[in-house]
């Protein structure tokens, strides 16, 4: 399953800076989300998939006899899934304000804060 | 350690500096007079020092300074260091008093006072220093105030562009000197002066000797404005005057001179120092005693003979005789008290009268008897008459010149004929002759103006009258310092009737002579003014700008697309050549690609093909809301992977922030135009390339990762601890908010920070915008 995942992620990372190198503000945005989704893939892929247990230790049992999922790169994925939730609205409201105030949705107009 | 007498009067300028601008602040009128009493202290340690000199002592100080690199901050005074020591201190005493009359009422007073001892310590520091690093970072000091003190009339554009060009030219000479110096420590195995200078013989027969020479050099003659590097000098005449008398005329311009001198015993007495030294110094002699002819600003003119004058001093250490290093130092000593008083009564003339243009000015003697006196008195020892000191030192010069032939007398005859004319220029044509109309009424200057020229020309006087007085205490142990061994030193005024007397007999009447000839002359050399060396600045100058505009046209040009395709290439040409010289095909064979469809479950396979084609969906889709849907497609399904193999926390995460995601495009989009086509066709086909070379490369990472054994992770400790340690089940919590919690505080400030700003966006007030 990782190799069919190795190409998902490619194909996310293709996906993203191809959007991201558009002129358009809008597309930039979710080339933005695109990107976010790709590295997370990629974390998630690269450490190994395993079809095991989620990593929850039990009541009395030893945690070292059952094999379960890595929580590191959970942990590392989980944090980046927020970070990039919030810079993401951070964008997109930059980019509403900026459209309101500039009035153009092409990145080489956007050459000067006032127009 | 030492001295530390030594290392506190180095640093004492420093300190001062700190607390000058307060003193002028509350006490503007005498200011002047309360600063000038440290250099006036330091003048009186350095005298009183003298005598343990003649017998032969050396002053030395020594304190660790960086020790990991063996550098040590270290002092030595010889009769070198301290000669030029007191010019530094006693004109800097005169220079501070005159400054507190010259710029009366100057609101910047205190900076400049700052300035003026920062660079007086620095420059002390340049001649008592022992360690050549330490030597270096005094020297750059000095062009650092340099720089601040010509352009301290900073609203003016030339007096920015003449710091600037003084910066640059002394500037890019000092790091070539620092490598010169540099390689003068790796050949002698010491950076310590006093150690360096007893290994002339092994220096001078190492290979690295002529590049070191050379590099030396460079700093040397661009500080000491030799040719090619003379024209910063007349143009940093855009400073205040008591900088010009101080900076560019006593002092700062002869720490190329002290270089040359100090270095004598360790690298000079070879052809190459001779033809290199004496030659650039010949020239520039002539060069500015020429150039002097025309100008008609009293500070150019006399920035010109300095020119010509520290030319006379290069060419002296250059021929490296013991006659010709005696010369170099008494003239040292008669240029700085001459030049020195000449450059405070251009300023006083200035002051007094509006103006410095020399046609314009004539018979102030009447209306500034005191000024005048001076200037008289300057101006002959300029010129080189008995009794004053000037005259020793040109006979001196003249005897250097005989005894090695007609090419080298008649080249200092031609530069001591201009001398004559500059000094009959200044004393007879502003002094004498027809009263002119100038801006300003004429009147005497202020005591503070006076009493430095007053002063110098006075010792002047006393010096040249009675040569003794300095002969065995000051020139004999710089002598001694300078060619490496103790050396007698006798001057006196009159030798008898000596080819040397007659010749400067007929210099001062030809000089006079072409003084009455002035504006013939003027009229005559007017177009065969030379100004090649400046050009060529001008045009390396204008060089660099254009390429810095270019380079930073083509690497910040502002398309946000330029700078990613940058990067996107970059790094995929740097790792893509990297990984093709490994072994990663064999790497990439052995992974399981026959196993892949019995290894995948059916839905697992769904969900990959699903965020494809959402991700094809949200790149092409034409419509903003298809774009919104597609992307939360891409979403759910990476949440569902992550449910499918053993991340629950992720899943739920994913799922509840694409939601949150969703929701915001769509109430967003809403306010944004619509989709439309704005690049070309081409340039879809190009960035189509670029991003499925970042995809390959991407895909290729993965493919090479799953096959890495990777270290023993920190996982299983993570596991074993969690319940024991932080009283928690579920593993990825516990790592979040326990044994990382504070990452997982950074997490929330980000977004705290985000939260902020987009409220900060949404709420600015729409009547500012509008």
């Amino acid at each position: 399953m990782e190799i069919v995942l190795a190409f998902v992620v490619g194909g996310l990372y293709a996906a993203a800076i191809y959007l991201l190198l558009r002129r358009s503000l809008i597309k930039l945005l979710i080339g933005l989300v695109l990107l976010s989704h790709a590295a997370n893939l990629l974390i998630f892929t690269a450490a190994g998939l395993t079809r095991a247990q989620p990593p929850i230790v039990g009541d009395k049992a030893a945690p070292l006899a059952t094999v379960v999922a890595d929580p590191l790169p959970q942990a590392l994925i989980l944090t980046a899934i927020v970070i990039s939730f919030g810079v993401t609205a951070f964008a997109l409201v930059l980019a509403y304000r900026a459209h309101k105030i500039v009035g153009v949705d092409d990145l080489d107009r956007l050459t000067s804060t006032d127009t | 350690m030492g001295d530390l007498a030594l290392a506190v009067v180095v640093l004492s300028g420093f300190v001062v500096a700190l607390v000058a601008p307060t003193v002028t602040r509350h006490r503007h009128n005498a200011a002047g007079w309360l600063i000038a009493l440290l250099p006036l202290a330091l003048t009186l340690y350095f005298v009183a020092q003298l005598p343990r000199l003649a017998r032969g002592e050396v002053l030395t100080f020594a304190a660790p300074w960086v020790a990991e690199l063996g550098l040590a901050f270290s002092l030595r005074a010889d009769g070198l260091g301290v000669l030029f020591a007191l010019l530094i201190s006693g004109i800097g005493t005169l220079i501070v008093i005159y400054a507190g009359g010259y710029l009366h009422g100057n609101p910047f007073l205190g900076r400049f006072y700052a300035w003026l001892l920062v660079f007086m310590a620095s420059m002390l520091g340049v001649a008592l220093a022992d360690n050549l690093i330490v030597l270096f970072v005094f020297w750059e000091l000095t062009s650092l105030s340099s720089y601040i003190l010509i352009g301290f009339e900073h609203e003016s554009a030339s007096a920015r562009a003449a710091a600037l060009q003084a910066m640059l030219v002394t500037g890019a000479g000092g790091l070539a000197m620092l490598a010169g110096l540099l390689l003068l420590g790796q050949v002698s195995g010491s950076l310590e002066l006093s150690a360096l200078l007893t290994q002339g013989d092994a220096l001078r027969a190492s290979p690295l000797y002529p590049a070191a020479l050379l590099l030396v050099l460079l700093g040397a003659f661009s500080k000491s404005a030799q040719f090619p590097f003379h024209f910063w000098l007349p143009n940093a005449m855009q400073a205040p005057t008591p900088v010009s008398a101080y900076l560019h005329s006593a002092t700062m311009v002869k720490a190329g001179v002290y270089l040359l001198a100090r270095l004598n015993p360790a690298l000079g007495g070879t052809d190459l120092w001779l033809y290199a030294v004496g030659g650039i110094g010949a020239a520039t002699m002539l060069l500015g005693g020429y150039l002097a002819l025309t100008q008609t600003d009293l500070k150019r003119l006399l920035a010109y003979s300095t020119v010509s004058a520290l030319g006379t001093l290069t060419m002296l250490i250059g021929l490296g005789t013991s006659l010709a290093l005696k010369a170099m130092v008494v003239f040292v000593l008669a240029h700085a008290l001459y030049k020195g008083a000449l450059f405070l009564i251009a300023g006083a003339v200035d002051h007094a009268t509006g103006t410095r243009d020399v046609t314009q000015l004539g018979g102030l003697a009447r209306a500034m008897p005191i000024t005048a006196s001076a200037a008289v008195l300057a101006a002959l020892a300029m010129a080189g008459v008995p009794p004053l000191f000037g005259f020793i030192a040109k006979e001196l010069i003249y005897e250097v010149g005989l005894e090695l032939g007609v090419w080298w007398i008649s080249a200092i005859v031609a530069s001591a004929l201009f001398t004559v004319f500059i000094a009959s220029t200044i004393a007879l044509g502003v002094f004498f002759g027809q009263t002119r109309h100038t801006p300003k009424h004429a009147h005497e200057a202020p005591s503070s103006l006076w009493l430095g020229p007053v002063v110098l020309a006075g010792l002047s006087l006393l010096i040249g009258s009675a040569p003794e007085l300095v002969s065995a205490i000051l020139i004999a142990p710089t002598v001694a310092a300078i060619s490496g061994k103790p050396v007698a030193v006798k001057l006196a005024l009159w030798h008898g009737v000596t080819p040397a007397l007659l010749l400067s007999l007929a210099t001062v009447l030809v000089g006079i002579g072409l003084f009455f000839a002035r504006d013939a002359l003027r009229r005559l050399l007017a177009p065969l003014r030379w100004s090649g060396a400046e050009q060529t600045y001008a045009l390396a100058l204008d060089g660099l700008n254009a390429l810095a505009r270019g380079q930073t046209r083509v690497l910040q040009n502002g398309y946000l697309r330029r700078y990613l395709m940058t990067i996107v290439l970059a790094t995929v040409g740097l790792t893509g050549a990297v990984l093709l010289n490994q072994p990663i095909w064999n790497q990439l064979s052995n992974l399981p690609w026959e196993t892949i469809w019995q290894d995948a479950r059916f839905y697992e396979l769904g969900l990959a093909v699903l965020i494809v084609l959402a991700t094809i969906a949200a790149v092409v889709s034409p419509s903003r809301l298809g774009a919104v849907a597609a992307l939360g497609v891409v979403g759910y399904s990476i949440s569902l992977i992550f449910l499918a193999f053993g991340a629950p926390d992720l899943a739920m995460t994913q799922f509840t922030i694409e939601s949150l995601s969703v929701l915001l495009f769509v109430l967003v989009f809403y306010h944004l135009p619509r989709f439309t086509r704005l690049s070309t066709s081409r340039a879809r086909v190009r960035d189509a390339v670029i991003a499925a070379l970042a995809g390959g490369l991407m895909t290729l990472f993965v493919l090479l990762a799953v096959g890495v054994q990777f270290q023993p992770s920190i996982s299983d400790y993570f596991l074993e601890n969690a319940l024991p340690l932080a009283h928690g089940r579920n593993v990825v919590n516990v790592i979040l908010v326990d044994f990382r919690g504070l990452d997982t505080l950074g997490e929330i400030t980000v977004l705290g920070i985000a939260a902020l700003g987009a409220y900060a966006l949404l709420k600015l007030r729409r009547e500012k915008i509008e």
